[in-house]
């Protein structure tokens, strides 16, 4: 671990000034992410601005029906939240399939946004990694990659984000509200927030230097049945190989969103029309582009079978 | 105490502290966290300064340069050591490759400095700064690539009889292949090592298995006396085999401690254990078994292979399938192959552990082929005698009795033969067993006993409890023996400054350490008659009581004021050539797959056992059942990750590298046959920490097997290898 300086922001914008004057500066919340990534020297910031003082941590509802979740709320609480239960529960049930019950008491929800790949490769100094050091490569690609992105990847990355949580972000349209050292504020749909690693995997999200998540809207609530499933070798406390997150309306329509298949959490609007015909059709148009490496083709057969079993489960 | 003839009647056999459920005597310590651990020794070695080690960034080749300047003016830093100022070592006899290596690199990871700091921050800080240029050389990684280039290993093959004409001829017959990965011992306390020199002697506070060996192999590779060199290791958290040897903790504490001029401690990092320390490495089997109809086996071959480092010995996987079944005509042995991974060493049963994984799948299948139940098939292959030599008995085989007690506890006779019919809910579910074996080591081990005037028995021995009870089966062992209860017993372990015991490895810890502390209190008792001057034939010990005749004398008072002390040691004679010795099992496994995304859960668990005199119900059965969640993790989801370009283990690390986690638990249950084995020492007990994980891993294939209909011959059994196998989604 480097030698890092810290300071405690008091109020949102400044946190962002804070950031953007040091260069390498980081926000720090709940940690659990950052610290482990600072003892490997994977992330090596030279000044730490903690936010956790900032009193974003409440949950209030939106003029429009929906649910304004601050960014510090942890984890254990959203998932808790009787709103959040009542109808977000897609959400609920990814949160509770990540991570542990210590591990969640800590992390919060713009932290768990921005949790950074398991690839095992980026967590190996020794290894090229373009997102760890752009340029020098990524020695996933042809190494082991049972764990890694089939779709959405580059020739310059192939990791996937680890988030449960974002996931049924994304089922849900949630929004990203942030704050920018100006002062200035903006909305990032949840869609545009995760980019694809394209020649740049060392930038993972919109955000730009010093941008500050303060919440994360979710739409008013659209029914439906919710499911989260999430499929691993081990029956806790693993990262997904896929998970599924649904809303399935009685109609048959709904929204699908998939995990562990990519740099981010993975939706195609345009697959969700064929939900009424089944999981084989909705996987069709989600992974039309999917370009798997030998040791994870076999995520493409559990994308298909998984959402055919969460379609069946929200069939009843 | 020379143990050649059978045990007859002793006073272990009172069984009034012996074979009780016991809680562990070194529990309070333990939860109230006031057992010392390697890292921990600050009030015995102050001053002291942390070492971090840094390991080489690649697999093979050498270290063109290293600068160590940032390093050195660095804040805090105290010394740096490496190959070039460490001063001249050699190798200890049980390590393959150089603990600290350079220039030449020997596998990834293989320590190359130590960065020695006034605090930990600041010595990983520095390590950070040290920039090492090197050239990589081409190295061998991958198994099945070098498989043809292996040999024999010098044990060479055991051959019965015409393996080849006979499997020819064989009516019913199975030629099938497994593989098994590369595993970490991944126990939970890291490799840890405080060392201080005082003039030319060394103490390390560490954490290691086996005192001796430690002391040994630490004293040759300083190229120092045996007698200067002290090891104390009183408590360790989790071994499994990692922590039988002297590893790069120790030698670098040692080595920083020298040129630091003070105590230096070293912990290893979580993602260096995995690819600096050893390893359980990964086997090729070829399983070929030829039957009658009626099961009778007439032709059985078991051939592993498996790699290593130059000097490292290989996994042998196929040694039981020389003990476990009859059949007239056999060929069973092990191949070595030249791997340049980090190396590959004793993990928790090394050879049963992987080969019963290959082996008793190979019976299911065989079992299936013949049409029978494979409880039964494995019954009508029972032998009594070493196959390939009929005039050597088991000394104790209770198989049979295990695999019949176990089918009728589980409620075996409810499994549907015919697999893939059983559905719960979403779950397809099934049955599988196997049979347990693992065989039972002698080796001699001893004990000094001492007897105060408070009346007070104190062993000391440099047995080690790596969170098996050693302590608590030493102390019912003691308290037995002299006729007190265990609030009069003090047991010392883990200290070089002890009489050599056995240690802890290959389950012969129990046997072996008590039956030293066996030897030693007969001794004792003998000192204390001999100074009351009765017979101690005739003397009893009981109720912290000398009895003799009339006479009843308080120990305390026969120990009198300067006490009483006793030393002797365990040896053995030839009864382990003239009998077998082995501990026999079963393994009953229910489990379930989701028939859509292929994930296993096990439900239930059930190991019987049959392993001489258990001395403990409660720390066996907790040996037990940690080893069937062991299994669970071999067969569901326990591997290295290779990467075979550049040799190295990927996943290293707790989030990488899976082991079961306690939602993968389920009910576990574990029956031990009332036994004794009177051939295997005066405690009549065998090992049974390591039984308990042979076996568990097929029987959980079995399981699948029986669930889905799907064989997979390739562990870790995950869902990736049978996905597409599956029926189609409705």
């Amino acid at each position: 671990m480097r030698p890092f300086t810290y300071e405690r922001a008091d109020s949102p914008a400044a946190a962002a000034a804070a950031v953007e004057r040091r260069p390498g500066a980081k926000f720090i919340a709940g940690g659990t992410n950052l610290l482990d990534l600072m003892k490997l020297e994977i992330e090596t910031p030279a000044h730490l601005i903690d936010v956790n003082g900032l009193k974003l941590d409440t949950l209030e509802a939106t003029p429009d029906g929906g649910l304004r979740i601050g960014a510090l709320v942890r984890n254990t609480d959203l998932a808790a939240d009787p709103r959040v239960r009542r109808d977000y529960g897609v959400l609920s049930r990814a949160l509770l399939a990540g991570a542990s019950g210590q591990l969640r008491n800590k992390a919060t929800t713009a932290g768990n946004l921005l949790q950074r790949t398991r690839c095992p490769y980026f967590y190996d100094t020794n290894q090229p990694c373009n997102k760890r050091q752009p340029g020098s490569g990524c020695a996933a690609i042809g190494g082991y990659s049972r764990q890694l992105a089939v779709v959405g990847s580059s020739e310059a990355c192939i990791a996937t984000h680890p988030s449960d949580m974002a996931v049924a972000m994304r089922a849900l349209d949630a929004t990203v509200e942030t704050v920018r050292a100006d002062g200035t504020t903006r909305t990032i749909p949840i869609a545009e927030f995760h980019r694809l690693p394209g020649d740049t995997p060392h930038i993972e999200t919109a955000l730009v230097p010093g941008e500050l998540i303060t919440a994360v809207t979710l739409p008013k609530p659209v029914g439906g049945t919710h499911v989260y499933r999430k499929v691993r070798d081990r029956a806790s406390y693993a990262f997904a190989l896929v998970s599924v997150a649904a809303v399935v309306q009685r109609d048959g329509s709904g929204r699908v969103a998939v995990g562990g298949v990519a740099h981010k959490p993975w939706r195609v609007e345009a697959a969700e029309a064929e939900i009424p015909r089944g999981a084989k059709a909705v996987t069709a148009g989600l992974l039309a582009d999917a370009k798997p490496t030998h040791d994870n083709a076999f995520k493409l057969t559990l994308v298909e079978r998984t959402l055919a079993s969460v379609l069946a489960e929200a069939k009843g | 105490m020379k143990f050649d003839t059978p045990a007859t009647t002793n006073p272990i056999d009172q069984l009034k502290v012996v074979g009780k459920p016991t809680d562990r005597i070194d529990g309070p310590l333990k939860t109230t966290g006031k057992a010392t651990y390697a890292y921990e020794w600050h009030n015995v070695a102050p001053n002291v300064a942390y070492g971090w080690v840094i390991g080489s960034g690649i697999a093979k080749g050498r270290i063109a340069s290293m600068d160590l300047e940032a390093a050195r003016k660095a804040p805090g830093v105290v010394a740096i050591v490496t190959a070039e100022n460490a001063g001249s070592l050699d190798k200890g006899k049980r390590n393959a490759a150089t603990l600290l290596g350079g220039p030449e690199i020997e596998h990834y990871q293989q320590a190359v400095a130590l960065v020695v700091a006034e605090t930990f921050e600041q010595a990983r800080t520095a390590a950070g700064l040290v920039r090492i240029d090197y050239t990589p050389a081409d190295g061998a990684y991958d198994l099945a690539a070098v498989k043809d280039k292996a040999e024999k290993t010098k044990d060479g093959d055991s051959v019965v009889g015409d393996f080849a004409g006979a499997f020819a001829a064989a009516p019913v017959k199975l030629d099938e292949t497994y593989t098994t990965p590369d595993e970490s011992h991944a126990m939970m306390e890291p490799h840890a090592t405080i060392a201080a020199w005082e003039g030319d002697r060394l103490t390390v506070w560490t954490s290691n298995q086996m005192i001796d060996w430690m002391v040994t192999d630490l004293s040759a590779t300083l190229k120092m006396p045996k007698d200067k060199v002290r090891v104390i290791s009183p408590f360790i958290g989790g071994g499994f085999g990692g922590k039988l040897f002297l590893r790069a903790d120790a030698l670098l504490a040692a080595l920083g401690a020298r040129e630091a001029g003070r105590p230096v401690k070293v912990g290893l990092s979580r993602p260096l254990m995995m690819n600096n320390t050893t390893h359980r490495p990964a086997t090729i089997q070829r399983v070929r078994i030829g039957a009658m109809p009626d099961g009778t086996i007439t032709a059985i071959a078991h051939e592993s292979w498996s790699g290593n480092l130059p000097g490292g010995s290989e996994e042998t996987a196929s040694d039981q399938t020389r003990l476990l079944y009859a059949g007239a005509n056999r060929l069973i042995g092990n191949r070595i192959a030249t791997l340049d991974l980090p190396e590959g060493n004793a993990m928790r049963a090394p050879g049963e552990a992987s080969g019963m994984m290959a082996l008793e799948v190979a019976m299911d299948e065989m079992a299936e082929r013949l049409g029978m139940d494979p409880v039964e098939f494995r019954i009508r292959n029972d032998t009594q005698t070493d196959p390939a030599d009929p005039n050597r008995p088991f000394s104790q085989r209770q198989l049979v009795q295990c695999l019949r007690l176990g089918a009728e506890r589980f409620g075996w006779a409810k499994r549907n033969p015919k697999p893939g019919q059983v559905r719960d809910g979403r779950w397809l579910v099934g049955l599988g067993m196997a049979s347990a074996f693992r065989n039972n080591l002698l080796t001699k081990s001893a004990a000094r006993v001492r007897l105060d005037q408070r009346g007070i028995v104190t062993v000391e021995t440099d047995m080690t409890d790596i969170g098996t009870g050693s302590y608590t089966i030493i102390a019912q062992t003691a308290a037995e023996m002299m006729g007190v209860g265990l609030d009069k017993v003090a047991v010392r372990l883990g200290d070089s400054s002890f009489p050599v015991s056995a240690g802890s490895g290959g389950q012969w810890g129990a046997n072996n350490a008590t039956a030293g502390v066996y030897a030693a209190c007969v001794k004792l008792r003998e000192a204390v008659a001999q100074k009351l001057g009765v017979n101690s034939a005739d003397a009893r010990f009981e109720d912290g009581q000398v009895v003799a005749g009339n006479r009843r004398v308080p120990l305390a008072e026969a120990a009198g004021a300067d006490g009483l002390s006793a030393e002797d040691g365990i040896e053995y004679g030839d009864l382990d050539k003239k009998y077998q010795q082995s501990t026999f099992g079963a393994h009953y496994v229910e489990a379930a797959v989701d028939a859509a995304t292929g994930e296993i859960r096990v439900r239930r668990m059930l190991a019987v056992c049959a392993a001489g005199r258990i001395l403990n119900p409660k720390s066996a059965r907790s040996q037990v059942i940690g080893a069937m969640t062991m299994g669970v993790g071999a067969a569901l989801m326990e591997e290295l990750a290779l990467d075979k370009r550049t040799g190295f283990f990927v996943n290293h690390d707790l989030a990488g590298y899976e082991v079961p986690v306690h939602a993968d638990i389920p009910h576990q249950e574990v029956i031990f046959l009332d036994e004794t084995d009177p051939i295997s020492s005066p405690m009549k007990a065998k090992g049974v920490g390591e039984l308990g994980l042979c076996g568990v891993g097929a029987a959980v294939a079995n399981a699948v097997h029986n669930a889905t209909g799907l064989r997979v011959r390739d562990y870790p059994i995950t869902l990736d290898k049978f996905l597409d196998r599956l029926p189609a989604m409705g």
